[in-house]
This record gives structure tokens, C-alpha cells and sequence, in this order.
């Protein structure tokens, strides 16, 4: 194994607002989160409470209006980032919900991604070769590079595409947006996989967002933190992550 | 940016909605007497989104004597090209012109050029024929006849520049197949108006694709009429549209007989503050034509501030008895969930726009089916992206100075 490289996420007071019908909406009040390299921190909460607008504004969505707070990744400033810099960085957002690209081949995508994020186009044998392994890793047919980015892809492909994508592009920190949302066990289990590879193979660290607990069996987190309305309301280990299974978020929900 | 979607579709008389400007898209007059098509000022059905102004030139009844100069490759057996006289070319023509701009063609092109493919000929190698302008008034008429299960794939190239109203009568006699490829990659100054009109024979297959790029003003009016049952169309469109460039494609296709499938796709991306397109898109299901199976497409993708794309399809529907029957036309700005997907993986603006649009007109150069002709169109179409990066660096550059 080698030396275990050390990078630092580092989030401080992050807030965020959301432009909406009814007006400006404060969705993030001063979230405090640090993720190093090797870590994996589950992110829990029930449905609003601001999980995805994390990730989000972390990737750099331009919904999302930065307010209050810092992002440092390795001590560089990500909000003074654009989308692909804070990708250049070492970041990588696996979303929820992929976005169609109609008419760009999945292998055009991947290369054209790894040639941006490197700077050069990578050595075409063992790109080749490095596409086709994570590929069987994932169970995704060989046929899938030719098709359009998530067109025509069921729930499961898409997520198996995410992590085909950090499994390649190779990022220090990753945050999955509830890649487990809608996957049924052996897809689960096939991600979950791609994500502990990751680990093991590039050190990544992990925040791993999640409404439930059943994808904490396979990818073991050191830290939980539960986020209710806004902001971080409770960390702790892994049997955090228990005892919410046990008794839900209702406790967090009647104080907040 | 301007956005107009004039969809209309009427199932039948009783149903009507929306206005139907002729009763209907079947009683437009065709004639090859110049006199039943007064000057048009814009105003009519047919011309009121129309460069009327830049095309003036060619509503005028007077002779021209300037040419288009001609390359010709070596023609395989059972394949002619051949100057026909004014006389038998009308009598060859599959029906009389639908507008003044090629009713002048007719008259003044001192009589046709005629392409014909001989029965039961078929030709593996694309026959392309370039067309270049030098500058001159041209008056164009050009017969394309392919005979009884003949088949052939015949692209034809314009380029450089003229002032050139041209008529284009494409017969396909019965089991034929014909792949006809036109392409509009004039220089910037050129002004061209094109009426295409087929008549498809029992059983035969067309595929048009047409590629407008280049030109001041290129107005496209395609026909397709079916004359046997059995009988197929496929029409590609792909177009572009700079800053000062007006793009017009009307189609109509005429389903007359019964049995007969019609597919129409044609997209469009626009980009420059003058930049302006138009898509009229007509489809007639005649009471006979029962079994009829067609569905019409227009996709436009505004890519910079100030250009206007219309959209108009138009469903005339004169029987139940159909196998399907639809239309869809959207027209919009890039993507913004799109480009935020590839950039978080690293990918720049800039490639991140080229990569969508090159998405866009993927599947369609595939249609075109002549290898040469799609390796050239993706060349040209990442110039025609060049040219829209500096736009928009000239659009942030005049937002930035306000």
C-alpha cells in the first residue's frame, strides 16, 4: 500500500440561500464539516433538511447563492472556484439525479473529462484498459460506452455511471448525493463496491448523503453527522447511525 | 433571444383551432406561369417570415445569363447528366412551381439540367455534383430522375456566392431509392431560394438531407407527394445560423395515397445577435391516404443572446384510418443543468458548449449516410463553433462594459 495521501475538505459556517417564488429562502445556516483523506462521513437527515444543497454548493451550482462561510480544499478558497477548477481541484459531486446528454457517447464524455481534469489526454491503452476493468467492476456492459450520456438509463445504470466516473477521474474528495436513493440490493451492492475501491485504491474521502441507513452496511462510515434544517444537529461514530435506525429523526424534528 | 412556436394541428375541418391560413395547405397554386405568383411582400402566408427584402432580386421577370459553375465527376454506367431544352423540361418537371421565385427559375434558366438514373441501376458510390458561384445572377432548373428500382445516393454541394433562385424536380419512379444530400455552403454574401419537389412512385424511398451553413439569405422549400402506395420519406434538415444570416425550411408532404411513411427532422442551432431561422414544417393526410404513418420534428438551440427561431408545424388530418400521426417543435437556450453536469467533472465552459451541440446534431449527421459528407460537416460545424465562442466573449465583453 502506499503512502496514504493527506488531503482536508474543510467546511466553516457555510451558509446558503435558495432564490424562490416566495422570496430568498435560507437553506444552509452554518454548516461546520471537515473530511480527510480515508474518511467516509455519513450525512443524514430527513427529507428538506438541506443535504443536497450542501453538495451542491460545494460542486458550485449556480442556484445555490453562497452567503456566509468558507470551503477550503488543501487550504485553497473553492468558493473563489468555477465549476470545473473545483473539479481540477480534487472534487467530485456524484449526484442524485444525472443529467441526460443527449448525442455525447459515455466514452467521449469520460475521455474528454479525464483529458480536462489531467491536462493531457491520457495514454489510450491504458485508458482503455482502465475503462473496461471499472466497467466489469460496475457489471455495465461493454456496449454502455457508446451510449449517450444517461440517456435511456435506468435508475441503477446512472448511479453505476457516477461511480464509473469517480472511479476514473480519480478525485481527493467525493461527495455522493444519495447514490442509494432507488437502487435495489445488488445494485447497492455493486456500487457500494466501486466506492470502497476507491477508498482502498486513491484514499478518497467521502461524504456519503443518505436518507437511509442500509448502505452504511456496505460502506462503513467513521463518522455520522445528522443534519436537520439547515446545519449539523448531532455527530457521532457509527452508532449514530443505529440508533437512528432505531428511532428516526422524529427527536431532531421536535427540538428544531 | 425570440422564440416563436406557432404549433397548429387540426384533426379535422369541424375541430379546427388556430388559423389555417389557405382552407387548406392543398389549394397553394402551382403554375409554371410567373404572372399567378404576384411579387411577395411579406405579408403572405408563405413569405411572412421570409427575407423578402434580400430576396427581391429574384422575384424580378427578366433574363439572366450568369451560371453556376459545374464539377461533375465521371459518371457510372446507367447515370447521365444531360442539358434538357425549356420545353421538355417542364414536361419532365414532377409538377408546376409553388411560388414566383422558382417560376422565374423555370423561366430564365434556359431550360434544365437533368440527372437520370436508367431502371434498375444501382450506384454504391455517392455521385457528387459541386455547384460554385462567382458572383453572378443564376437561374437554376434541375431534374433528378431515378428509374424502377434504381438506386442512387447524389449529394449536392453549393458553395462560393451568387444570387440564385433555382427549381428542383426530383421523380422517383416506382421501387426506387434515392439519397439526395443538398448543401448550402455559400460564402456569406450569397442569396438563394430553392423549391425541391418530389413525387414518389409505388414503393420508393427518399432520404433528403439538407445543409444549410453558409449564405446571407437560403430559403428552402421542400415538397414531397406521393403518387403510390407503399412509398417512404425520410427528411433530414441541419442548419446554423450566424450573426446576419437568415435560414428559412419550409416543408410540406403531401399524403395523397394510402400506405405511406413520412418522418421529417430538422434542427437548428442559432448564434449571434441578428442570427434568424425559420422552420415551417407542413404535413397533409389526405381523406384517400388512410394507413398514412408520419411524425414531423423541429429542435432549435439558441445559443447566444438576440436570435429568433421560428417553429411552425402544421398537421392537416383528413382521415381517422392512420397509423400515427404527430408533431413536436421546441425551441430553447442551452441547458443550464447540462453544462453544470459536465463541468463538475472538470470539463471547461467552453468544451462544455461544444460538447452539447455536437450531441445535438450527432444523430442527424448519421442520417446523412455518406461518410465523406458527415467527416466535413463535423469540421465545419466546429468552425461554426469558433465563431460562437467569439460571440459570446463579445457578448460578456459589451455586458461587462454596461
Amino acid at each position: 500500500m502506499t503512502t496514504a495521501p493527506a488531503h482536508t475538505l474543510e467546511i466553516r459556517n457555510l451558509h446558503v440561500t435558495v432564490e424562490t417564488p416566495e422570496g430568498t429562502k435560507e437553506i444552509l445556516k452554518g454548516v461546520d464539516l471537515t473530511i480527510r483523506s480515508g474518511e467516509t462521513h455519513a450525512i443524514m437527515g430527513p427529507n428538506g433538511s438541506g443535504k443536497s444543497t450542501l453538495a451542491y454548493s460545494i460542486a458550485g451550482h449556480p442556484k445555490y447563492t453562497i452567503t456566509q462561510g468558507e470551503v477550503f480544499l488543501d487550504g485553497e478558497d473553492v468558493l473563489e472556484m468555477s465549476i470545473d477548477e473545483r473539479a481540477k481541484a480534487g472534487l467530485f459531486l456524484a449526484m442524485q439525479y444525472p443529467v441526460e446528454v443527449p448525442g455525447v457517447s459515455v466514452a467521449n464524455f469520460l475521455r474528454t473529462a479525464k483529458t480536462a481534469l489531467d491536462g493531457e489526454a491520457p495514454k489510450l491503452r491504458t485508458w482503455v484498459k482502465d475503462v473496461k476493468t471499472s466497467m466489469e467492476n460496475l457489471r455495465m456492459d461493454p456496449a454502455f460506452g457508446e451510449r449517450g450520456v444517461n440517456e435511456g438509463f435506468s435508475g441503477g445504470e446512472k448511479k453505476r455511471h457516477e461511480i464509473l466516473q469517480m472511479e476514473l477521474l480519480q478525485p481527493k474528495i467525493a461527495i455522493l448525493d444519495e447514490t442509494d436513493s432507488g437502487l435495489d440490493v445488488d445494485a447497492l451492492r455493486i456500487v457500494s463496491e466501486g466506492v470502497n475501491r476507491a477508498k482502498e485504491n486513491t484514499g478518497l474521502g467521502v461524504m456519503l448523503i443518505t436518507h437511509y441507513t442500509r448502505i452504511l452496511n456496505y460502506i462503513k462510515p467513521d463518522y455520522v453527522h445528522v443534519f436537520v434544517n439547515g446545519r449539523v444537529a448531532e455527530e457521532g461514530g457509527p452508532e449514530l447511525a443505529e440508533r437512528l435506525e432505531a428511532e428516526g429523526y422524529d427527536r431532531y424534528l421536535a427540538s428544531a | 433571444m425570440t422564440v416563436t412556436d406557432h404549433s397548429q394541428a387540426t384533426a379535422d375541418k369541424a375541430h379546427s383551432h388556430g388559423i389555417i391560413p389557405d382552407a387548406s395547405r392543398a389549394d397553394r397554386p402551382t403554375s409554371f406561369d410567373v404572372d399567378a405568383f404576384p411579387v411577395p411582400s411579406g405579408r403572405e402566408e408563405n413569405w411572412r417570415f421570409s427575407a423578402v427584402r434580400d430576396l427581391k432580386p429574384l422575384f424580378a421577370d427578366e433574363p439572366v445569363d450568369g451560371h453556376l459553375e459545374w464539377t461533375v465527376p465521371d459518371l457510372p454506367a446507367g447515370v447521365t447528366l444531360a442539358q434538357v431544352p425549356a420545353d421538355d423540361a417542364r414536361a419532365r418537371t414532377v409538377r408546376a412551381p409553388g411560388d414566383r421565385a422558382s417560376a422565374l427559375a423555370v423561366k430564365h434558366s434556359g431550360g434544365a439540367m437533368a440527372l437520370t438514373v436508367a431502371a434498375n441501376t444501382v450506384v454504391d458510390e455517392p455521385i457528387t455534383i459541386d455547384l460554385r458561384g462567382t458572383g453572378a445572377d443564376v437561374r437554376g432548373h434541375l431534374l433528378v430522375e431515378i428509374g424502377r428500382s434504381a438506386e442512387a445516393t447524389v449529394v449536392i454541394r453549393r458553395t462560393g456566392t451568387a444570387t440564385y433562385s433555382e427549381y428542383v424536380s426530383v421523380d422517383l419512379a416506382d421501387n426506387a431509392g434515392l439519397n439526395l444530400v443538398l448543401l448550402q455552403q455559400w460564402e456569406d454574401d450569397a442569396v438563394h431560394a430553392g423549391e425541391v419537389v418530389a413525387r414518389l412512385g409505388r414503393d420508393s424511398r427518399l432520404r433528403g438531407s439538407v445543409v444549410t451553413l453558409g449564405g446571407k439569405v437560403v430559403r428552402l422549400n421542400t415538397s414531397a407527394a406521393f403518387a403510390g402506395e407503399g412509398a417512404s420519406v425520410d427528411l433530414f434538415g441541419l442548419y446554423f445560423a450566424d450573426a446576419g444570416q437568415h435560414q428559412e425550411h419550409q416543408l410540406f408532404v403531401d399524403h395523397a395515397v394510402p400506405k405511406c411513411t413520412s418522418r421529417v427532422t430538422y434542427k437548428g442551432a442559432l448564434a449571434g445577435a441578428t442570427a434568424r431561422t425559420v422552420w415551417i414544417g407542413d404535413v397533409l393526410i389526405r381523406a384517400a391516404a388512410e394507413g398514412t404513418d408520419t411524425y414531423e420534428l423541429n429542435r432549435n438551440l439558441v445559443l447566444t443572446d438576440g436570435a429568433r427561431a421560428d417553429s411552425v408545424p402544421n398537421l392537416e388530418i383528413e382521415t381517422g384510418e392512420i397509423e400515427g400521426a404527430g408533431h413536436a417543435s421546441a425551441t430553447g437556450r442551452f441547458d443550464e443543468e447540462q453544462m453544470f453536469y459536465l463541468r463538475s467533472r472538470g470539463i471547461s465552459e467552453e468544451q462544455a458548449r461544444k460538447l452539447v451541440v455536437r450531441g445535438f446534431f450527432a444523430d442527424l449527421i448519421h442520417e446523412i449516410g455518406v461518410p465523406a459528407v458527415e467527416e466535413s460537416l463535423l469540421r465545419e460545424i466546429e468552425l461554426e463553433l469558433e465563431h460562437v465562442e467569439e460571440e459570446l466573449e463579445h457578448e460578456a465583453a459589451e455586458t461587462a462594459g454596461e
